[in-house]
């Protein structure tokens, strides 16, 4: 049982990591209504950047923090100079799969080629959180760590979408961009604020993600994570940012105890997602929580 | 009375002996480039078939190459097939995969098919690493020198392998051709542009959605199997490999050309090209050609060989109709028009 | 003084054109109401004021500045709210929701009071304060839209064939009502409609559209009282 306990809790772990960048996979479908195969890398950038200013000698949490600025910034201007042109419902998809593709070789391509020098293969980065267990409750203090920020991420995002003017014309657009446009907001500039969101999001996913075990992370480290995280933003609809926490959770603990009690699965536990992927689409293309998404034939 | 395309004539046979004469001319590695291109342009070839004609987009087609290439490669190695025999049966099996996947395409779309042909590709090398295990136990098989040989005996071995992808590769490419002239390709066409019209003429969709699936996944197919003789190997041990072919692929479609014939050749030619220019920076090719998709959905959308036959009808268009003489003060302007508009 | 004016306005979408140098206005504190068959234009007229037609020209002047060419949101802020046909209304938000949104561009601190002031005056809307928009049948999606446009104390109102798929019962209460806040607030408002008897009733200029071009124009008196002008095209 306590076998049981700690895989359930190691998939949170890496579960919130996939939430977190489920998030803004949802944050970037509800506001432009496309799926961003370059998220990971995007957020792999923003890794790298927090990576650098660790390097210059600021401490982990306020690289953290200017990383998050910068891929804000750097987020709302990739949707107004390089997506505005493709997205909305009347583009051509294979238009947005071959630009978030290119996207995904190039941004992966440019963190490699300004931070990596010739020779070396990975970088450290710092810890975020103290290695150890919590004392009296035998969790890690990193996955609680991991949970608590996913947590705050969840909070400030909750306070900005419903309590504010900016989040509510946020969703205005999200809705109806034509109304949103008679009541006097301008959709261009909500369009980019999503994609500002989603990458300031991905920049602490992909903190967090580097920031396990050793520390040591190279250009590879989400590619993998972007699999799970679309499996786990399909399970919960594409359209809601609930269902991308609690989906994120979900695929991350099935994966833990998939890879623990399912041996004939051994190797090929990324099957789950795919297969999760796959059965969502087919069977219920909008997930536990989403509303009305998918175009089926 | 149409004339016989005599320029087209003369350069297709120029072109021809060219690609006949070529490997003697150079070195050994050379000619394994050449080779290379050649089985990346079939792979090409086949996702044009599917997503340039047909408008299903696939970003897991190196998982068919893949599959091709271990058939092969199972086949030579563990029971001693002569290559060139394990291609057709790897063109097969690969089909038989495309048919299955066809069948969730039909109902899943645009950017959703697109991730579920990425899924498939990045779960392809883990499976092929819990069934395959070569020695070492890493899943990467290596058929020998011998079993990989020209089967010709006056021939070298990489002329050999270059001439064998080429007459594969120019027998695909004339297929493709071919088809998309007759009924089946007009209908495969039809689908990508009108589907629900396509439908009320009597096209079987989901058929030929099915078909053009498994037809394109036995194309990469076919490419994985050659390049097990090309290469000398079938190799699962980097996850990420088959993802990464599959993107290749789409690359060279994209800026080759989509929906040309041309298209897929010129685009691997490219593609190997720019990857040699840059192999001291591992980096700089997916900067460049990732950059390049991004510049080419906005320049040229057609890619360069559609971008190249839009501008000679623009050309020829001018040619033929001197522009027309400037409205006198006279003309009455256009009544307003028949079509139904919104109140 | 006028409000609004159009001057010479021709426009369309993609490469057709729908309205043909067309020209009319309307004075601040009146009620102009559009008319005409299925297909005359009177939709495109409203939308060529907003700015949200493919291709426009000619000019639309409002409160004596040009606003040709300008983008739609812009147009919202300067004082315009349109009610679209269909009512427009952001289907997934609540009602509360809705109405905050048309209050969203005003710099003031009276969003309050007109949130208040709007619910008394449609207790309907009141009660589903919390309701998806989306959810809540034809006649109160327009009472909301209708609210929505008023929460942003436009000077001009457009309304877009308010009521297409209403009861005559609810289409009656609704006109009452527009018509006692143009008396009280001097509202301007521009209507289109294909009931043409009601919309007459409250406004005070009358234009009549076919195909594009303005068939007939007047004072809504001259209007009901010309009979080929109500045979032809007023059904009455």
């Amino acid at each position: 049982m306590g076998l049981f306990i700690d895989q359930f809790f190691n998939g949170i772990g890496t579960g919130v990591v996939y939430a977190s960048v489920a998030l803004a996979l949802v944050i970037i479908y509800r506001t432009t209504g496309l799926l961003n195969f370059a998220q990971g890398e995007m957020a792999l950038f923003s890794t790298f950047v927090t990576w650098w200013f660790t390097d210059q000698g600021l401490g982990i949490v306020p690289a953290l923090l200017v990383s998050i600025v910068l891929s804000f910034i750097a987020g709302g201007l990739i949707e107004r100079i390089i997506i505005r042109p493709v997205e909305g419902p009347t583009k051509n998809p294979l238009s947005v799969v071959i630009i978030t593709l290119g996207m995904f070789l190039a941004i992966n391509a440019l963190a490699a080629l300004i931070f990596i020098k010739p020779g070396q293969e990975a970088l450290q980065m710092p810890l975020l959180f103290p290695s150890g267990d919590v004392p009296g409750i035998g969790i890690q203090k990193a996955i609680v760590g991991r949970a608590a920020v996913l947590a705050i991420e969840c909070l400030l995002l909750w306070i900005l979408l419903q309590k504010t003017k900016i989040g509510l014309s946020l969703r205005a657009v999200a809705s109806n961009p034509e109304s949103a446009k008679l009541v006097g907001i301008n959709p261009g500039a909500m369009l980019m604020l999503g994609w500002a969101l989603a990458a300031a999001l991905g920049a602490v996913a992909g903190t967090l993600a580097a920031s396990r075990g050793t520390g040591a992370f190279d250009t590879s480290l989400m590619q993998q994570v972007l699999v799970f995280s679309f499996a786990a933003a399909a399970l919960g609809g594409f359209d809601s940012p609930l269902g991308a926490v609690v989906g994120g959770l979900i695929v991350g603990v099935a994966d833990s105890l998939t890879i623990q009690y399912v041996g004939f699965l051994d190797g090929i536990e990324l099957a789950v997602p795919f297969a999760l992927i796959l059965i969502v689409l087919l069977v219920r293309p909008n997930g536990l929580f989403g509303r009305n998404i998918v175009e089926r034939v | 009375m149409t004339k016989l395309p005599w320029f087209r004539i003369v350069a297709g046979i120029v072109l021809a002996a060219v690609a006949l004469a070529l490997p003697y001319f150079n070195d050994p590695d050379i000619n394994t480039v050449f080779a290379q291109v050649m089985y990346l342009a079939i792979a090409a070839m086949g996702l044009n078939l599917l997503t340039g004609f047909n408008g299903q987009i696939s970003i897991g087609h190196g998982a068919f190459f893949g599959i091709g290439a271990f058939t092969s490669a199972i086949l030579v190695v563990d029971h001693g097939w002569p290559i060139e025999a394990t291609i057709p049966v790897a063109a097969l099996i690969s089909a038989g995969v495309g048919v299955v996947v066809g069948f969730p395409a039909l109902r899943v779309k645009g950017l959703y098919l697109a991730l579920i042909t990425l899924g498939l590709a990045v779960l392809f090398p883990r499976v092929v690493e819990k069934f395959v295990e070569g020695p070492g136990g890493v899943p990467l098989l290596q058929p020998t020198r011998l079993q990989v040989s020209s089967t010709i005996s006056s021939m070298a071995d990489d002329i050999y392998r270059y001439y064998v992808v080429l007459l594969v590769m120019a027998l695909l490419y004339f297929l493709a051709w071919n088809l998309l002239r007759s009924r089946a390709g007009r209908a495969m066409i039809a689908v990508r542009d009108q589907e629900v019209a396509a439908s009320t003429v009597g096209v079987n969709v989901a058929g030929v959605k099915i078909s053009t699936f498994a037809l394109s996944a036995a194309y990469a197919g076919v490419a994985g199997s050659l390049s097990v003789l090309v290469d000398r190997a079938a190799n699962a041990a980097n996850p990420l490999l088959y993802f990464q072919r599959s993107i290749e692929f789409l690359i060279a479609v994209v800026i080759g050309g989509t929906a040309t014939i041309a298209g897929p050749l010129l685009g691997s030619m490219l593609l190997v090209a720019i990857r040699r220019r840059t192999s001291d920076t591992e980096a700089m090719a997916p900067a460049l050609l990732g950059g390049a998709l991004i510049v080419v959905v906005y320049v040229l959308p057609d890619g360069i060989v559609g971008g190249y036959l839009r501008l000679k009808a623009y050309v020829l268009k001018r040619r033929a109709a001197p522009p027309a003489p400037p409205p006198s003060a006279n003309d009455v302007p256009n009544p307003t028009p028949s079509t139904p508009s919104p109140t | 003084m006028s409000l609004i004016e159009l001057r010479a306005v021709s426009g369309g979408y993609g490469q057709v054109n729908v309205l043909e140098k067309l020209s009319l206005s309307v004075d601040e504190g009146e009620v102009g109401v559009i008319l005409g068959a299925n297909g005359a234009g009177k939709t495109t007229t409203l939308r060529a004021i907003c700015g949200m037609l493919d291709r426009c020209s000619g000019e639309v002047i409002f409160d004596g500045s040009s606003i040709s060419g300008s983008a739609t949101q812009a147009i919202a802020r300067a004082g315009i709210a349109h009610v679209p046909q269909g009512r427009g209304t952001f289907g997934d938000l609540s009602v509360d929701e809705n109405l905050r949104l048309g209050a969203i561009s005003r710099k003031d601190q009276g969003t309050e009071a007109d949130l208040d002031r709007w619910y008394e005056a449609f207790p309907r809307l009141a009660e589903r304060r919390t309701q998806a928009a989306g959810s809540m049948s034809g006649g109160e999606q327009q009472m909301l839209a209708i609210a929505r446009a008023l929460m942003s104390r436009p000077r001009l109102l457009l309304l877009d064939e308010p009521s297409l798929g209403l009861a005559p019962l609810i289409t009656r209460d609704l006109f009452d009502r527009l018509g006692e806040i143009n008396r009280t607030e001097g509202l301007t408002m521009l209507v289109v409609e294909q009931n043409a008897g009601l919309a007459l009733e409250i406004a005070h200029r009358g234009y009549v559209l076919e195909t594009g071009r303005i068939v007939a124009q007047g004072t809504s008196d001259e209007l009901a009282a010309d009979e080929d002008v109500r045979k032809a095209y007023l059904g009455f």
